[in-house]
């Protein structure tokens, strides 16, 4: 099976700060991280590697400092790491973020499955995993708690929901994103870090994927941050007083028009 | 203080580090309080290929020697001293068969003990063999192909979870010193059992038993390396061991210091911070030095063993004896700097004062250390 595994690096949720000039977030002299999702992703490929047998892939779009990120998935059990790295996809949103994923994956080898991490934890958008799979046209399955079974070409799921789970049934090949119930990730193994050290990251550019300038990057995205701010929590408030017998009565009372 | 690691011992440092900060430091208090033993963390220090260690490539190792496996264990001390006690007994019950076993013996046994798909422990202590090993009552008697123990081990860590035990008994009494030989006994083999599970000051959440053999019957091939050199393969062991004892003692001291600095800087009393008064900072300034000095002498220890096999007994126990003396008396210091605090069990640092006291007395006591140490500056000496 041949599993292709989506990771972006997020700055840590401990040290987040806004770009006053630019409203999107500060990412000079930030540690940055393998966003939590992606990781799930990661080991659940590697856990249908190590059941099913085939290849790991972990594909990022981003600066060339993503190689670190890189370089610890494949401690963690990724097989090869490929990097689409170029100026031009600076300022992407999730709309050119897709198309330049798309066409790297339309570069690689062919693939079963494509796991992803539901959202990431910077933009929060949790756009790309589905919009890729649009793009790529191959049936999509969102908030994966698990993947039951997966045998000659069909791979069923239990996709998370609000009251209990929905079993989702999808032809190969598809893409899921995944929720951090799905499985706890490992932590490296030494053999793995030493292959990590040594392993040749492969670098896509613009050119190398042949894709269209004016769809990549600030050029290509359909959207634009125009201002970032905390909305203003209204609506009325009121502090019950009494015993808490008196402020059941109260709070009884106030709900009870409502109903 | 930089030890100049080299970039392959970083990557053991880091992956401990993180299997001790990620799993080891949020799981020790509940350990300690339960006595479960940690088989989850275990069996992540497995798939992290850390129980190969110490192991030769061929048998599925990484090939390292006494050092790498100490700067592993440093890590996990630092974290609870009863989980890096469970981890290093499956090295020490390995280390005769890998130091006197046949091809055959290190072919069957080493790579699993490399993967930590089996554990093992060694069982030498009996209920009137401690520092005196020439007590040891139990016996093995050889059948036609089979050798049939008889007799009970006490103390033995890892018994009841390892699956490879390292038993040594006496075959042959007339012989003395050379009438002793050791065995491989697997969990399964007929007449084994296990006692009662103790219930111990410190290190609770690792597991000692009695190991029973009654009538237990194994194959004649179990014998690790030649009748009746049982001790010999015992006293190679130890000295091989025991800086993995030493390292425990000072990643036990590291995290005793940790938590005392970072109190002190935090504690306010007549309107500062403790640590701005002398008194505080004298111990912690006392606790920091010998925290260093045990370390900078367990590092050379273990280099010193993994170039000189022959000649290793003089620096293991020296380490072995400096290192765990630190850790109880920095251990007790931690107490003190956090006080009525550092006595609660709210804080880490009481469970850490009753580790640290098992390092003074198992693998050998530390009064039995220092008479190697005397014994060998005698040899040493005279030869000169």
């Amino acid at each position: 099976m041949k599993i292709i595994v989506c990771v972006k690096q997020v700055p840590d949720a401990k040290d987040v700060r806004l770009d006053p000039k630019t409203n999107t977030l500060a990412r000079e002299g930030v540690q940055a991280i393998m966003n939590p999702y992606d990781r799930h992703a990661l080991e659940e490929a590697v856990r249908l590697k190590e059941a099913h047998g085939g290849t790991v892939t972990v594909l990022s779009m981003g600066p060339p400092q993503a190689e670190e990120m890189l370089r610890e998935a494949v401690s963690c059990g990724a097989d090869e790491a490929v990097l689409v790295s170029d100026r031009a996809f600076a300022g992407a949103d999730t709309w050119a973020t897709t198309y330049t994923l798309a066409m790297a994956i339309s570069k690689l080898n062919d693939f079963d499955l494509i796991l992803c991490g539901k959202q990431a934890i910077d933009g929060d958008t949790a756009q790309v995993g589905p919009g890729l799979a649009e793009r790529l046209n191959i049936p999509f399955v969102a908030y994966v708690r698990r993947i039951r079974e997966c045998a000659a070409g069909v791979i069923r799921a239990e996709r998370l929901m609000d009251d209990g789970y929905d079993l989702v049934e999808a032809s190969l090949p598809a893409l899921f994103t995944v929720v951090k119930e799905i499985n706890e990730p490992r932590i490296p193994s030494l053999k793995g870090k030493m292959r990590a050290k040594k392993i040749e990251i492969t670098r896509l550019a613009a050119a190398d994927i042949e894709a269209d300038p004016d769809s990549l990057g600030l050029k290509g995205s359909t959207t634009q941050v125009v201002r970032v701010f905390s909305p203003e929590l209204r609506g009325e408030r009121a502090m019950l007083n009494g015993s808490p017998d008196e402020q059941v009565a109260k709070l009884y009372e106030k709900l009870l028009p409502l109903l | 203080m930089d030890y100049f690691l080299s970039e392959e011992q970083q990557m053991i440092v880091d992956v401990a580090r993180q299997i001790t900060e990620e799993m080891i430091i949020p799981q020790r208090a509940e350990l300690d309080e339960t006595e479960e033993y940690p088989r989850a963390i275990l069996s992540a220090i497995a798939k992290a290929d850390l129980y190969g260690l110490y192991i030769p490539e061929e048998y599925g190792g990484l090939g390292g020697g006494c050092f790498d496996i100490a700067i592993a264990l440093e890590q996990f001390a630092r974290g609870c001293t009863g989980v890096a006690t469970a981890f290093a007994a499956s090295a020490l019950g390995a280390y005769p068969i890998l130091i006197s076993g046949s091809e055959e013996l290190k072919k069957k046994y080493m790579p699993q003990i490399a993967s930590g798909e089996k554990l093992a422990a060694f069982a030498l202590t009996e209920a009137n063999a401690g520092s005196d090993a020439s007590g040891i009552q139990t016996t093995a008697v050889l059948d036609g192909d089979e050798w049939v123990l008889n007799g009970t081990k006490q103390w033995i860590t890892n018994a009841g979870e390892a699956q490879i035990y390292t038993v040594i008994a006496i075959t042959d009494k007339s012989k003395g010193p050379r009438g002793a030989t050791m065995f491989v006994v697997e969990d399964t083999d007929p007449g084994f059992s296990y006692g009662v599970k103790e219930k111990k000051l410190g290190i609770r959440c690792s597991s000692t038993r009695e190991l029973i053999f009654k009538d237990c019957r194994i194959p004649k091939d179990r014998v690790i390396g030649r009748v009746g050199m049982g001790f010999i393969t015992v006293m190679k062991t130890l000295d091989q061991s025991r800086p993995g004892i030493a390292i425990l003692g000072v990643g036990l001291g590291q995290a005793a210091l940790d938590e005392a600095v970072n109190y002190a800087k935090q504690r306010i009393q007549f309107g500062k911070p403790i640590i701005s008064f002398q008194a505080v900072q004298h111990i912690l300034a006392d606790m920091a030095i010998q925290v260093e000095a045990a370390r900078a002498l367990v590092y050379a220890a273990a280099k010193h063993i993994d170039a000189h096999k022959n000649d290793m007994s003089k620096a293991s126990s020296m380490c072995k004896v400096f290192a765990t003396d630190m850790a109880m008396k920095v251990t007790t210091d931690a107490v003190q700097v956090l006080a009525g605090y550092g006595y609660m069990r709210d804080y880490p640092v009481e469970k850490m004062m009753r580790d640290a006291k098992i390092l003074q007395i198992y693998e050998g006591t530390n009064q039995i250390q220092r008479n190697v140490v005397g014994q060998e500056l005698n040899k040493e000496y005279t030869r000169a």
